[in-house]
C-alpha cells in the first residue's frame, strides 16, 4: 500500500499546479450552468470519446459494408447493397476455399475455426494446471507466479521476434536438435509446424493472464471444504471433479469467454511471427481484415467492414449464448 | 523478484512446516508440482534469456550454427604489416604441437596465416581442419552503443513517440475515466443508468471489429500520421470507468455533504476529496493503460505510416522487412523495448496480478 501512497503523493504534487488554476474556472462554470448540470459536465468528455470512437464506428461500419469503391470518405462511396456480403459468401463448394470468389476469407475462417478451439483448449488446460500447482503448499509461490505471468507484459512484437529468433533455420532449437542427432527443421516454412508454433507462442504469451484469474478463483474456495472431503477420505481426483471444478465454474466461464474473444482477435503475434504464412496457413480473420482493408491496394474498406461485422456478430452471439447458459445454470 | 516473493512466501513456508504434508515427507504430488513448476521456469524464462544473451553477440557470432550459449568472439590481434586486426587461431602443426597463428585470409580448405610474434617469417599455409579459433567470452556492448549513439540513429525518435503516446493517453484516460466514474457513482440524474450502459456496452465491441471506421474518424479529424490519432481512440476505456466507479461507490457520501456545507465547488470535491481517496483504483487503471499503450500494435500500424511517427513496436516489426536484417541490432532493440516493462513488472507485480484477478482487464 505504501507504493500506492507514494504514487498518489507524487501525482498529487504534479497535479496541484494546473489544478489551482482550474479550480476558480470550474467554480465559475458551476455558477453558470447550475449544480444540477455538473454531473453531465463530468460525464461529457468520456461520453463523447465513447460515442466518437466506439458507438459511432459500429454504425459507420454497417454503412461501409453496404458501399463500394476504394474511397475512404462516406460521401464519395456509392451504395452497392449487399454486394460485399454476397462476394464474401459466394462459394461453389463451401468445403473447398479455392472455389470461392474470396478464397482468402474462407481460408482465414477455416484457420480460425481450427486455431480458436485448439488454442483456447490448450490455454485453459495449461492455465488451470498451473493455477492448481500454484495453489498448493509450495515454497516461493510469488516467484513462480511471476515466472508464468511475465510474458503477458511483453509486447506481442517482442514475443514474436523472440520466438522467431529461436525457431529460425539456424536458431537455438535446431541447434539443440542437431546436438541430439536430429535433423534441423525449418519450423516456420511448413504449414503444419508453423500452425503448431502459432498456437504454442500465443499460449506461451497469454496463459499467465488466465492463470492469475483461475488462481484467484481457486483461492476463493474455502479450505475447510477440502478438509471435509479429506475426512470422508475422498481421493485427489474426486476432490478435484466434485469440489474444485463445480466451485470454479463461474470463474472458468469468464476465462472461457475472455479466451475465445481474444483468440478470435489474434493478430499482432502472428503478423510478426509468420505473417500469416507459409501461404495462408496461419492467416486468421483479423489479419484478413487488415490485409484487404489496409495492406493490399486498392484498399477495399467495404469488404473489410463486411468481414469485421460478420466477425462481430459471431462474437456477440457467442457471448450472449454463454451468458444465457451461465445464468440458466446459476438459477437452476 | 526474489524480494517480492519473500514476503508472500513466508506464509507459504509456515504452511509448509505446519501443514499436513510438510513434515519432512515429500508426497508424490509435491514432486510432480515442483517438477511442473521448474519445467515452467525453463519454458517461460529460457526464450527471453536466450534473446538477451544473443543481443550481446557480435554479428559474426550470431551466424554460427549450432549457436553457443554465451557470447563468444574470436580473439583479434594486431600484426605488424597487416591492416586492421586479424583473428587468432590455435593451429595443430604437422609435428603435433599447438601454436597460435593469426589468419590473413582463407582460401578453400586452406588458410593463410602468420605468426603474430614473428611476422617477418612470412605466410604459413595451414589446412582449415587443423585450426580452431581462439575464443573468449565477449559481451558485444557495441550492439547497444551503435543502436543508441550512432549519428542519425532513429531509435530515440521511436522511444519518444512511444513514451509520448503512453504518457499522454494514460493521463487523459485517468482524468476522463475518473470524471465519468465520479458522475456515475456520486450523482443521481436523469439518464445516468443509460449513460452507464452506453459506456459499458462498448466492452462488447472489440477494437479490431471497428478498425475501418475508427481509421475513417481518425482521418476525418486529420490525425493520420499524427501521434494523437492513436491516443484519442484508446482513452475512453470502459473497464477504467467501471473499476473506478465501483471503487468510488465505497467512498462515503457524508464526505461530500460535509464539503458542500463548506461551500466547496463540485470540481473541488472531485479533485481534492474523491481523487486522492481513489488512488489505489487509479494506480490499477494507470498500470493497465501504460501496459496497453506501450504494447499497442494494430491501431498504430494502421494510423501511423511514416517512419518519423513510428512507435518502438512498429519500428521493431519493420526491421524484419528490410533486405538485410541486422540481427545484432534487432536483438538489442528487442531487449531494450522489453526492458521498461520488465522493471515495471518487478515493482508492480502485486498490483497487476490483483487488478487482473479482480476485473479480468488488460
Amino acid at each position: 500500500m505504501s507504493a500506492s501512497l507514494r504514487i498518489a503523493r507524487a501525482t498529487g504534487a504534479v497535479a496541484s499546479l494546473p489544478a489551482r488554476a482550474i479550480e476558480p474556472l470550474m467554480a465559475g462554470l458551476q455558477k453558470a450552468i447550475g449544480i444540477k448540470k455538473m454531473p453531465w459536465f463530468f460525464l461529457l468528455p468520456n461520453l463523447l470519446a465513447v460515442i466518437l470512437f466506439s458507438l459511432l464506428p459500429v454504425f459507420v461500419n454497417i454503412f461501409y459494408s453496404f458501399t463500394g469503391s476504394d474511397r475512404l470518405y462516406p460521401s464519395q462511396r456509392p451504395f452497392i447493397g449487399t454486394y460485399n456480403y454476397e462476394t464474401l459468401l459466394d462459394c461453389g463448394n463451401y468445403l473447398d476455399p479455392s472455389t470461392c470468389s474470396r478464397d482468402l476469407f474462407w481460408r482465414a475462417l477455416g484457420n480460425s475455426l481450427v486455431f480458436v478451439p485448439t488454442q483456447v483448449a490448450a490455454m485453459i488446460g495449461i492455465a488451470l494446471l498451473t493455477a492448481i500447482c500454484l495453489n498448493g503448499n509450495i515454497r516461493g509461490r510469488g516467484f513462480f507466479r511471476g515466472v508464468f505471468f511475465f510474458p503477458v507484459m511483453l509486447s506481442p512484437v517482442v514475443v514474436a521476434l523472440t520466438w522467431q529468433w529461436i525457431l529460425q533455420r539456424t536458431g537455438v532449437l535446431n541447434g539443440i536438435l542437431t546436438n541430439l542427432g536430429f535433423e534441423p527443421v525449418n519450423w516456420l516454412v511448413y504449414a503444419n509446424s508453423a500452425f503448431f508454433w502459432s498456437v504454442f507462442v500465443t499460449v506461451w504469451a497469454h496463459m499467465g493472464f488466465y492463470t492469475i484469474i483461475l488462481l484467484a478463483g481457486l483461492q476463493a474456495i474455502p479450505r475447510d471444504v477440502y478438509e471435509a472431503a479429506k475426512m470422508d477420505s475422498a481421493s485427489h481426483w474426486r476432490a478435484f471433479t466434485r469440489i474444485t471444478l463445480p466451485l470454479l465454474k463461474p470463474v472458468l466461464l469468464v476465462v472461457f469467454i475472455l479466451a475465445v474473444i481474444r483468440s478470435v482477435q489474434t493478430f499482432d503475434e502472428l503478423y510478426v511471427l509468420t505473417g500469416g504464412g507459409p501461404g495462408s496457413a496461419t492467416l486468421l480473420m483479423v489479419q484478413y481484415i487488415y490485409e484487404i482493408g489496409f495492406a493490399v491496394q486498392p484498399r477495399n474498406f467495404g469488404l473489410a467492414a463486411a468481414a469485421s461485422l460478420l466477425l462481430g456478430i459471431v462474437l456477440l452471439i457467442f457471448t450472449l449464448v454463454q451468458l444465457r447458459i451461465s445464468r440458466g445454470s446459476s438459477n437452476g | 523478484m526474489a524480494d517480492l516473493s519473500l514476503a508472500s512466501s513466508t506464509g507459504g513456508v509456515r504452511n509448509m512446516l505446519l501443514g499436513r504434508r510438510g513434515r519432512g515427507r515429500l508426497h508424490i504430488s509435491d514432486v510432480l508440482t515442483y517438477g511442473y513448476l521448474l519445467l515452467g521456469v525453463l519454458v517461460m524464462f529460457a526464450p527471453v534469456i536466450w534473446v538477451v544473451l544473443s543481443s550481446f553477440k557480435t554479428s559474426a557470432a550470431l551466424q554460427e550454427f549450432p549457436p553457443t550459449l554465451l557470447p563468444y568472439s574470436t580473439e583479434q590481434v594486431v600484426v605488424e604489416g597487416y591492416e586492421g586486426t586479424l583473428p587468432l587461431f590455435d593451429v595443430i602443426t604437422e609435428s603435433g604441437d599447438v601454436v597460435q597463428l593469426a589468419q590473413i585470409r582463407r582460401v578453400g580448405l586452406n588458410a593463410q596465416m602468420v605468426d603474430p610474434t614473428d611476422p617477418e617469417a612470412g605466410r604459413i599455409v595451414v589446412p582449415v581442419a587443423n585450426a580452431t579459433p581462439v575464443r573468449e567470452i565477449h559481451f558485444a556492448v557495441e550492439n547497444y552503443v551503435q543502436l543508441l549513439a550512432s549519428s542519425g540513429s532513429e531509435i530515440w525518435r521511436f522511444v519518444f513517440n512511444s513514451l509520448f503516446i503512453t504518457v499522454a493517453a494514460t493521463i487523459i484516460t485517468l482524468i476522463m475515466n475518473s470524471m465519468a466514474a465520479f458522475a456515475l457513482s456520486k450523482y443521481r440524474f436523469r439518464g445516468d443508468s443509460l449513460a452507464l450502459v452506453a459506456i459499458l456496452s462498448t466492452l462488447m465491441i472489440p477494437a479490431t471489429v471497428v478498425l475501418v471506421p475508427t481509421y475513417l474518424i481518425v482521418a476525418q479529424l486529420g490525425l493520420v500520421n499524427n501521434l494523437w490519432g492513436v491516443i484519442l481512440p484508446t482513452v475512453a476505456t470502459p473497464t477504467g470507468v467501471f473499476l473506478l466507479r465501483q471503487y468510488m461507490l465505497t467512498i462515503p457520501d457524508e464526505l461530500i455533504e460535509a464539503a458542500r456545507m463548506d461551500h466547496a465547488s463540485e470540481w473541488r470535491i472531485f479533485w481534492r476529496i474523491i481523487l486522492p481517496l481513489s488512488s489505489p483504483a487509479l494506480a490499477v487503471v494507470a498500470i493497465f493503460s501504460i501496459l496497453s499503450r506501450w504494447n499497442d500494435f494494430l491501431l498504430p500500424l494502421v494510423v501511423l505510416n511514416r517512419r518519423e511517427v513510428f512507435t518502438l513496436q512498429l519500428a521493431l516489426a519493420s526491421y524484419q522487412d528490410e533486405n538485410v536484417v541486422r540481427y545484432e541490432q534487432l536483438l538489442a532493440m528487442t531487449t531494450l523495448t522489453a526492458l521498461p516493462l520488465a522493471f515495471a513488472f518487478i515493482f508492480l507485480q502485486r498490483y497487476i496480478t490483483s487488478g487482473i484477478a479482480s476485473t479480468g482487464i488488460k
